[in-house]
C-alpha cells in the first residue's frame, strides 16, 4: 500500500494531478446542478408573481 | 420533412423535456467510466519504461485537455447555429459550455504543469502547445466576461457567439502545434491516424477516461442547458409543466 502511495517517487506530482482533476469534476457537477436549481426556483417565483404570460 | 428534427431542436419545451429524459443516460455511465478509468490508470496500467509512475498523470491530463477542446468546439458550433438561424436554444447551449470549458482547461494546464516538472524540468515553458492552450483559457474567460458585461440577453448572445466563432481558429493550432513547431510537448500518441503508440494495458484506461469525460460533458451540458432555457423562457404554460416533475 505504501509503495502504491509512493508512486515510484512521483507521489508529489501524480496525487495532486488526480486530486485537482477530480475536484474540478466534482465542482462541475455541483455547479451545474446548482445552476439548474436556481433557474427552477426563479421560474417558480416568476409564476407565483404572475409575471409570466400564458 | 427531413428537417423536422432540426426545427424541434429550436423549440425550448421540446429540448427541455429531451434533456431531462437523456440526463440519467449520461450521468451514470460517466461516473462508472471515470471510476474505472482512474482505477485502471493508477493500479492496472504498468509503469512506463522511461517515465516510471509519473506517466500516470496522462489519465487525468489528456482527458482534461480533450474536454477543453471538445467543449470549445461544441460552444463555437452552437454559437454559429444561434447566429445563423437565430435559434435561442443554440445560444443557451453555447452559454452553458463556457464555465465547463474554462475549468477543464485549468485542469489540463495544471496537470500538464505537474507532469512537466520532472519530465521537462520546469512547471511552465513558453511553448506553442502550452501557450495555445492558455489562449483557450482566455477565450473561455473572455466569453464569460463579455456575456456578463452586456445586460441585454440577445445582444450578449450575439456578441459572445461572434467571439466564440472567431476563436475557433485556435483549436487546430492547439492540436497541430506539436507538429508544426518544435515543441517540448510530445506528439499525439492516440488522437492520430493509425495505431496508437501504447500497449493495450496502458491504452485501455486512457480510452475509458476519454469516453467517460465525453459522457460527463454531455451530462453537464444537459443540466446547464435546462437551467439556461428556464432563465430565457417567459411563457408560463409549459414552465408550469416543466416544474411540476
Amino acid at each position: 500500500m505504501s509503495e502504491f502511495l509512493y508512486m515510484g517517487g512521483y507521489a508529489a506530482f501524480v496525487w495532486p494531478s488526480y486530486a485537482l482533476t477530480l475536484v474540478i469534476v466534482a465542482l462541475n457537477v455541483i455547479w451545474a446542478r446548482r445552476s439548474l436549481d436556481q433557474a427552477r426556483a426563479d421560474a417558480r417565483r416568476r409564476l407565483l408573481r404572475g409575471g409570466a404570460t400564458t | 420533412m427531413a428537417w423536422t428534427w432540426f426545427h424541434r431542436l429550436g423549440s425550448p419545451p421540446h429540448v427541455y423535456a429531451l434533456a431531462t429524459r437523456l440526463t440519467p443516460w449520461f450521468a451514470w455511465p460517466a461516473a462508472a467510466l471515470i471510476l474505472a478509468g482512474v482505477y485502471g490508470g493508477l493500479v492496472l496500467a504498468p509503469p512506463d519504461y522511461q517515465q516510471g509512475d509519473d506517466f500516470r498523470i496522462i489519465y487525468v491530463h489528456a482527458p482534461s485537455a480533450w474536454m477543453s477542446l471538445m467543449v470549445y468546439v461544441t460552444m463555437a458550433v452552437a454559437a454559429a447555429v444561434g447566429l445563423i438561424w437565430r435559434m435561442k436554444v443554440a445560444h443557451a447551449a453555447a452559454a452553458s459550455c463556457a464555465a465547463i470549458g474554462a475549468s477543464f482547461t485549468i485542469a489540463a494546464l495544471a496537470t500538464g504543469s505537474l507532469w512537466g516538472r520532472k519530465m521537462w524540468g520546469t512547471y511552465w515553458e513558453w511553448d506553442p502547445r502550452l501557450v495555445s492552450e492558455l489562449i483557450l483559457l482566455f477565450l473561455f474567460l473572455g466569453y464569460m466576461a463579455l456575456r456578463s458585461a452586456i445586460d441585454d440577453l440577445q445582444r450578449a448572445d450575439r456578441a459572445s457567439a461572434l467571439l466564440a466563432v472567431v476563436g475557433v481558429v485556435n483549436v487546430p493550432i492547439i492540436h497541430y502545434s506539436v507538429l508544426w513547431w518544435n515543441s517540448l510537448h510530445q506528439a499525439p500518441s492516440v488522437m492520430k491516424l493509425g495505431k496508437p503508440d501504447m500497449p493495450a494495458a496502458m491504452l485501455a484506461p486512457l480510452l475509458i477516461m476519454l469516453v467517460g469525460f465525453t459522457f460527463l460533458f454531455v451530462y453537464l451540458l444537459l443540466v446547464r442547458l435546462r437551467g439556461e432555457i428556464l432563465r430565457r423562457e417567459r411563457t408560463a404554460s409549459w414552465i408550469r409543466e416543466a416544474l411540476a416533475e
